[in-house]
């Protein structure tokens, strides 16, 4: 671990050096096959998290790949506006690309930015979570039927739920699934919270009922035997969490979302640039380690080219749309 | 067992415990230097820290911190000039005895007991903030809203200025901390359309701007004074040790008790630690005439406490993430940046990286003996640093700092407004405090009110209905009552002496 990072620590301070020779030789190497100089590789989330740790083992497979430093730049906050916004404005030179994730089909339809899936040159989609259904150890619900007939005869907010903020891809999760059992979508109360971690807390302290949030983001809380995970909102099980079943094989009800992630550049990327990246990144999806590594964490690996992740998100963001406008949770 | 194993094996690795001995021997100087503090030894670690792993990262600001709280003893015992505002209790107390001619038994004590007194703090951080971590796994939003506003108010009470600028400075800090996208309905505050606005005011930058800029504009001119004195030689600074000690043990375990303390309060830090450890000692004292004569007695409790309240720090800070002072704020940004995001489960998930913490912490104390001697040896040549080379340097640590905490050039226009309006504050009386607390924990006291209010459907008396947050909401009612009835009181005093 110490070595990976020393060897990141030279890279980023070489990219310093490198970027002001490259300012300088610019238009010499234009020319140059892609990559020539170092990439700047952004991610809309926090060190240490989901999105950032599926974008650093990316990046490290396309450095070994390409031969040139991808160096991950987390520009967090603004519920992910900041960073998707840094990828959409950059220069489409292939130099800045990013991460971006489920929300950018999302913020829009809250008002929040005027940023969509179009605002960017779609690459490759690497990973969908779907949502789970976790509630605490001693919760008196057995299995995932107790607990909706529990959620279904008592009136409506006796249960409280957490996972992410107000109008997040778990609150959706909550609201899709309780519409699915033919309940309004506040039945159960969304309490707000800051991510994952914060709802698994709460949860664990006997502040809400049920958390949302992803089977691998529950994982800390269940290893350490104070949450118990019932469902998960997906078609098929996840090998990793084989004794948790889906929805549809207990409550019959066929409903499935999830939280993705993607590599995307600013909109008008040139053709062959990102022809390269999208080959490469193949590769890296492909690769052992990458496979491994998700596995390892309990996240989904889903395979999507340039195509078929723009139709994918055109689907996603005409979806969550209409889910958003039903929940109340769409301005405009 | 593993994690400890673990731990030692992060700590004594080559790479880290070279950044240890570097960070020590930079906390040492920066120290020394009159107008250079311990929370801004930190901040400038900030840019440094960016490119490690955890360990190294933690290690570096663990151990600059203690030695700088340290070697701010060196120029107040030899030019009345308190390194950091921590040696400030006990200046004169130091100089006078120098005066005396006992340099050499002041430095002795103020070396000997900053270790064992910063030795105390991180005995009690070890044995201390597991046991919280057990507690606090159960603390729901409830707890957390009493938590913060605890914090903010010990803030608040703590300070040595008037309680009204306290409580304005801490409403700035809120006010600072609405901006952006607010927590609960997700919706824009104060951004003004501005993509950048909507991360919030970063407090690492803030933090950097108002510790370190503001310092330069003062035009830190203690540091260029410093460099005209002639220091004295100090001599065999171990002699006479052991007769203090058999004579002063108490004062000793007090001052480091009452620093750990204080330390592990939000908002009050090493340099409060030392005052009201002095103020105690001096209260207490058998020979309270002797005091401000050059007499060890005060020095021996205050020059503990304040190394120990550096340990005390981090208790909340790694339990709760609420910063026990300032320097664990910037603490508190290093870890999220790092993915260590501090609460009860950082105990459960990454042992490994506090027990490397705590043995950082154990090591840091224990070289601060032979670097803090020789440090003392070289304070001549130390104090001689020309400002017209550290104060640029200083302002390109604090650039790169606050570029790194948010990857663009917003964090630098944080850094240097606040640090403008810091030197504002303060040039009017205002302490700076308050207001970091207020942004650091803003978000934490507003999203847990309106978690409760959602979840209590409304309902106030859910605020008090857990055990453990009926107990920390009396405790706030009731330092709110003392504030009440303390500034009332002093109204009153002022109506009398009117008529």
């Amino acid at each position: 671990m110490a070595s990976f990072t020393r060897r990141t620590l030279l890279a980023a301070s070489g990219t310093a050096l490198a970027t002001a020779g490259a300012g300088l030789a610019a238009p010499a190497l234009a020319q140059g096959r892609y990559p020539n100089r170092p990439v700047q590789v952004i991610v809309p989330w926090g060190a240490g998290g989901g999105t950032d740790a599926t974008a650093r083992i990316v990046s490290s497979l396309l450095e070994r790949d390409l031969g040139q430093p991808f160096n991950v730049v987390n520009r967090t906050g603004g519920s992910g506006v900041v960073g998707h916004s840094a990828i959409a404005t950059a220069q489409p030179d292939g130099y800045t690309i990013g991460m971006i994730t489920v929300e950018i089909t999302m913020m829009h339809w809250q008002g929040l930015t005027d940023l969509r899936p179009t605002s960017y040159t779609p690459l490759a989609l690497m990973n969908s979570d779907p949502p789970g259904v976790t509630v605490a150890q001693n919760a008196p619900f057995a299995d995932i039927r107790a607990l909706a007939e529990a959620i279904r005869t008592r009136p409506a907010g006796t249960f409280r739920a957490s996972g992410t903020g107000q109008g997040g891809i778990w609150h959706l999760a909550l609201v899709g699934w309780l519409q699915a059992m033919g309940l309004r979508g506040d039945h159960v109360r969304w309490v707000p919270s800051n991510g994952a971690a914060p709802a698994m807390q709460e949860l664990a302290a006997g502040g809400v009922d049920i958390v949302t949030c992803s089977i691998p983001e529950a994982r800390a809380m269940i290893d350490a035997n104070r949450a118990r995970a019932l469902a998960i909102m997906a078609p098929a099980r996840n090998p990793m969490f084989a004794q948790v079943p889906t929805l549809n094989e207990t409550l019959g009800i066929n409903y499935s979302t999830g939280a993705w992630r993607g590599i995307a550049g600013p909109r008008n990327m040139p053709a062959e640039i990102a022809g390269a990246l999208q080959a490469a990144l193949k590769r890296a999806y492909d690769n052992r380690e990458f496979q491994e590594f998700m596995s390892s964490r309990g996240f989904g690996t889903v395979w999507g080219d340039a195509a078929q992740f723009a139709s994918f998100m055109a689907e996603g963001d005409r979806a969550m749309g209409d889910a958003m406008r039903a929940a109340g949770l769409a301005r405009g | 067992m593993d994690a400890l194993i673990q731990a030692f094996g992060l700590v004594f690795d080559p790479f880290v415990l070279g950044v240890i001995a570097v960070s020590a021997v930079f906390g040492m100087f920066v120290g020394a230097m009159p107008g250079l503090t311990a929370t801004m030894a930190t901040a400038l670690l900030v840019p440094v820290t960016f490119f490690m792993p955890p360990v190294p990262a933690l290690g570096a600001i663990v151990t600059a911190t203690a030695m700088a709280i340290f070697a701010g003893d060196i120029p107040a015992a030899m030019l009345r000039m308190p390194g950091t505002p921590a040696s400030a209790a006990y200046a004169d107390e130091s100089y006078a005895m120098t005066k005396k001619g006992q340099l050499n038994l002041n430095m002795g004590v103020n070396l000997v007991f900053s270790v064992a007194g910063g030795l105390v703090g991180v005995a009690v951080l070890i044995a201390a903030a597991p046991l919280l971590a057990e507690v606090a796994i159960n603390f729901s939003s409830f707890e957390y809203f009493w938590l913060a506003c605890l914090g903010l108010t010990c803030a608040v009470f703590l300070t040595n200025a008037d309680a009204v600028k306290g409580f304005l400075s801490l409403f700035i800090g809120l006010l600072l901390a609405t901006v952006g996208i607010d927590p609960s309905a997700g919706a824009p505050r104060f951004t003004f359309g501005e993509v950048e606005l909507m991360q919030g005011v970063n407090f690492v930058a803030t933090m950097i701007g108002v510790f370190a800029v503001s310092e330069l504009l003062r035009g830190a001119s203690t540091v260029r004074d410093a460099g005209h004195v002639v220091v004295q030689q100090v001599g065999d600074m171990f002699r006479g040790l052991g007769a203090v000690f058999r004579r002063y043990w108490f004062n000793f375990l007090r001052g480091s008790a009452i620093g750990t303390v204080i330390g592990a309060l939000p908002g009050a830090g090493a340099d409060i630690a030392a005052w009201i450890s002095y103020a105690v000692s001096k209260r207490f004292s058998k020979e309270p005439e002797k005091f401000g004569t050059g007499h060890v007695e005060g020095i021996v409790d205050s020059t503990s406490a304040n190394n120990s309240a550096l340990g005390g720090a981090w208790i909340p800070a790694l339990v709760f993430g609420i910063p026990g002072d300032s320097i664990t704020a910037i603490v508190i940004g290093v870890l999220y940046m790092k993915g260590m995001n501090p609460g009860p489960t950082v105990f459960t998930e990454n042992p490994q990286l506090i027990y490397a913490v705590f043995l950082i912490f154990i090591l840091a104390n224990l070289i601060m003996l032979p670097l803090g001697w020789a440090a003392i040896k070289s304070a001549r040549q130390m104090l001689r640093t020309p400002r017209n080379i550290l104060l640029p340097m200083i302002l390109m640590f604090c650039i790169v700092g606050s570029f790194a905490m948010t990857n663009s050039l917003y964090g630098v226009a944080i850094m240097l407004a606040m640090g403008i309006f810091g030197w504002f504050l303060e040039e009017h009386g205002v302490p700076v405090a308050p207001l970091i607390l207020g942004l650091v924990l803003g978000e934490m006291l507003e999203q847990t009110f309106v978690q409760n209010m959602i979840k209590a459907d409304g309902n106030w008396l859910a605020f008090v209905d857990r055990p453990i947050a009926g107990a920390l909401g009396v405790a706030t009612l009731l330092i709110w009552a003392v504030m009440i009835a303390r500034g009332t009181g002093l109204l009153g005093a002022r109506r009398a002496a009117a008529a």
